[in-house]
């Protein structure tokens, strides 16, 4: 064999990629400019990005801290005016709320962060769940005061449905026992929660000072109703959404209706039947607290949104699921629980997540009917001769905590689903 | 030998709630009679509790004197108008924030959704900005805060006054943004045709005229392209319709115009005010750009969305046809992306239609405005001007629904 010398016979070391194609250079390329149109939107969203930094830079540069009013504020910079913030902080937080009883509704919020900890973080031990089932007790004494007994009481009534139910279980078996423990609570809730708690506090008082409902407002607010309504809505949710899927007729038109009469009116028409109609529907003389209305009307709107999500859900399960279920010999609510609804539920994950979001922004609403929520004291503010005219520092700083707050469920959707992502 | 064949046995009570045969017919009877019982409740009470307060139930005051002036009217109002006018106005005034709003947010949310899906890194991080802004800050909060840059930020009208003024107007001096508003040119027909009077309200008949030449041309149009598709499928030639339908298009309508002598009206200051053009409250500006910015960012989701759940290979194999990248969108990216598209956008229209009751935080009087506000303090008549806000609320929805529902119907994939 000749050498013959145009064939290379060791191979050549490998080069490096070229200059333009990796690093910086390379990811500017690629990115930004890649072809003649894509390095025009290029340029003209620096234009634009440019543009607002350097008008609002030095409003942020030149922001004032400490001031008591707009017009100080302008004497001193004539940049952002964030005093407002500062003077008004504590109201923004916690409305009226008495200054010196502060720690409670902060002790109650951290100790939300615990009670939460079990539903949100699967390495959080599940013996916590029992604390999270205490806690709404908790939490209503803490930011309401008063005695400890309504609570108490009222928290025994659970008691009483389970030593019910594990009684009767025994005796007439399951679904018995179930009925029996609901009237037990129904009852004990009518009927025996106020003399018994009344007996208890002439005896014995032992509790905080009390807190009206109308002294509550800021985020406080917001995230009290915003929280009732998430907790409640989801199981509500669920209910009406195998209602609807039921194959009972009465029962399927009867969630159908709900769910499409409270889908089909805007939220502030049912704020305002809760703070004017309400007085007609119920017996004369029932008043109660407009905070808890609110709350009731909306668990109500977000759970038919709930439902419907759910039912997205439920829809998009393969059929084959319920039928291998019911081969399996489960009943119907064993088939739910076992193999339905933990497939249900990571399907319209994102879809709770957003209607947990709709509701929480959905509680500035609540400004509307005159109650202090941050939108609503907002308002006051502005109308106050101190801080009239100021626009962008205060709704600056209100929409930034609900962003806050809202952009991180929506991250912890995002994390959920990918946790509990088993396809591939 | 057994048999398999049960004996039949006496009905005994229990098996109402363990044999499955008969369980759901009791648990709907009870749910039923619960559900009765509830509702026989809350009319007794409802009924009791009126007969305490001295009303009764019945919409007579709808056609009693309003007495109220309302900001905006589409079709005519004064205070001696009824309160069912108001209603009627009220009505017009949501379903026009809502119409605009949606228009502009389908506008917003396909430009932003396609932008966002750019390859531009800037450009897609800017629009996500965007979104997450949007949609993560109460609609309401955008409102009012809309609505106070509005009225706080601009001049007053008697800015624009004197010889240097401090304030001026805009596109030639024909549109001033003011504190009370902002005032566009209007159209006038200096040979207008008048307009038809149907007693509870009149029609424009250059409106008329102008929709039926609209119209006309449209079908025309499409009778064009149908006859070149026809050539096209039969010899695979297209005929070039480009300038007949263009033309057909333009011509007869600015016939029209001029015809009716069309010309602006422009906004003038006079007195204190502007007079003249069309004055759009700054309350309805700040409802319609809040809306469609908020419902914007969900529907830039929505359609990302949809254009993502189209799998690559179906682009790859349009490309692999000889396609352009603008022809494979329209023709086959599109349409199927409308299908994944449409079932949301729906309930994103009916959103916005029914956050645009909260026009009452800036004052804007549409249902809520007349109806469920100065009509119901007036009266006093809660229960009835509440339920009959819910009803006119409910068959807004339905109605938005039915229709999207039938236009969904329409590219929803054919199956046989």
């Amino acid at each position: 064999m000749s050498n013959l010398s145009y064939v290379r016979t060791e191979i050549l070391p490998e080069q490096p990629a070229p200059a333009g194609e990796v690093g910086v250079v390379g990811w500017l390329r690629h990115n930004l400019f890649s072809g003649v149109y894509n390095s025009v939107l290029t340029f003209v969203s620096l234009a634009v990005i440019i543009f607002l930094g350097y008008e609002i830079l030095p409003w942020f540069t030149n922001s004032t801290w400490n001031a008591s009013s707009l017009s100080e504020c302008r004497e001193i910079a004539d940049g952002a005016c964030f005093a407002v913030i500062n003077e008004r902080f504590n109201q923004l937080m916690f409305g009226f709320y008495p200054n010196d009883l502060y720690w409670r509704p902060v002790l109650a919020f951290v100790l939300l962060l615990v009670a939460l900890a079990p539903v949100l973080i699967d390495t959080v031990p599940k013996k916590f769940l029992l604390f999270t089932l205490v806690y709404p007790a908790i939490m209503y004494l803490l930011i309401w005061g008063g005695s400890i007994w309504g609570p108490v009481v009222a928290l025994a009534g659970l008691g009483l449905g389970v030593a019910v139910f594990v009684y009767a279980d025994k005796l007439a078996g399951t679904l018995a026992a179930i009925i029996a423990a609901v009237v037990a609570m129904l009852l004990w809730w009518l009927y025996a929660v106020v003399p018994v708690s009344d007996l208890l506090i002439n005896n014995v008082d032992i509790g905080f000072q009390k807190v009206r409902s109308d002294q509550l407002g800021g985020f406080m607010l917001s995230i009290i109703i915003g929280l009732t309504g998430i907790a409640l809505s989801f199981p509500i949710g669920i209910i009406l959404a195998l209602g609807r899927q039921s194959d009972m007729p009465i029962v399927k038109v009867m969630c159908v209706g709900f769910i499409e009469f409270i889908r089909g009116v805007p939220l502030i028409t049912l704020l305002f039947t809760a703070s004017l109609l309400l007085g007609y529907f119920l017996p004369k003389g029932t008043t109660f607290d407009i905070v808890l209305r609110v709350m009731i009307m909306v668990t109500l709107f977000a759970s038919a949104y709930m439902a419907e999500v759910i039912r997205g859900g439920l829809a998009a399960l393969p059929r084959g699921q319920y039928e291998a279920a019911d081969a399996l010999g489960l009943n119907y609510w064993q088939a739910q629980r076992q193999i339905i609804m933990p497939q249900a539920l990571k399907i319209s994950i994102p879809g709770i997540v957003s209607t947990f979001i709709g509701l929480f922004k959905d509680t500035t609403l609540v400004s509307i009917i005159g109650l202090l929520d941050p939108i609503g004291l907002s308002t006051s503010i502005r109308a106050n001769q101190a801080w009239n005219g100021i626009i962008w520092e205060l709704y600056g700083f209100i929409a930034l905590i609900f962003f806050i707050f809202c952009f991180s469920m929506s991250r912890y959707s995002m994390y959920l689903e990918r946790k509990l992502k088993t396809g591939h | 030998m057994t048999t398999l064949s049960e004996e039949p046995r006496a009905f005994r009570l229990s098996m109402l709630i363990y044999d499955t045969r008969y369980r759901s017919m009791t648990i709907q009877i009870v749910a039923l009679m619960g559900f009765l019982a509830v509702l026989a409740w809350l009319v007794n009470n409802t009924v009791e509790n009126l007969a305490i307060a001295g009303k009764d139930f019945n919409f007579k005051f709808l056609s009693s004197r309003a007495g109220y002036d309302i900001n905006q009217v589409l079709i005519q109002y004064t205070n001696d108008s009824t309160h069912g006018r108001a209603t009627v106005i009220g009505i017009l005034n949501t379903l026009l924030v809502a119409a605009l709003g949606c228009v502009l947010a389908t506008v917003v949310g396909a430009f932003v959704g396609i932008l966002r899906l750019s390859k531009n890194w800037l450009i897609s991080r800017m629009m996500a900005v965007y979104v997450e802004a949007f949609r993560n800050v109460p609609v309401l909060l955008w409102i009012i805060a809309f609505f106070a840059v509005l009225t706080e930020l601009t001049p007053a009208p008697n800015a624009f006054r004197g010889d240097s003024p401090s304030a001026s107007m805009f596109l030639w001096d024909t549109m001033a943004v003011t504190n009370r508003g902002t005032y566009f040119p209007e159209p006038l027909f200096s040979r207008s045709l008048g307009n038809i009077d149907f007693t509870y309200f009149m029609i424009s008949i250059d409106l008329l005229a102008i929709l039926a030449v609209l119209f006309a041309s449209g079908w025309i149009s499409a009778r064009i392209k149908k006859h070149a598709d026809a050539v096209q499928n039969a010899t695979g030639v297209r005929p070039a319709t480009f300038l007949q339908r263009l033309g057909i298009s333009i011509l007869p309508i600015v016939a029209l115009m001029f015809i009716l002598g069309l010309h602006l009206g422009k906004p003038e200051l006079r007195g204190f005010n502007f007079q003249g053009g069309v004055h759009v409250l700054n309350s309805m500006i700040a409802l319609c750009l809040a809306l469609a910015l908020y419902t914007g960012a969900f529907i830039a989701e929505i359609v990302r969305a949809g254009i993502l759940a189209i799998s690559k290979g179906q682009s790859e194999a349009a490309a692999a046809l000889g396609l352009r990248p603008g022809r494979i969108m329209n023709l086959v990216i599109l349409p199927q992306a409308l299908r994944v598209i449409i079932p949301p956008l729906i309930s994103q229209y009916l959103n916005l239609t029914k956050n645009s009751s909260l026009a009452i935080a800036v004052g804007y009087m549409d249902i809520k405005g007349t109806i469920g506000g100065i009509t119901m303090n007036q009266t006093g008549r809660e229960l009835e001007s509440m339920l009959l806000m819910m009803f006119i609320y409910l068959v807004i929805s339905l109605l938005i629904s039915l229709a999207m529902n039938i236009y969904n119907s329409t590219v929803a994939l054919k199956e046989r």
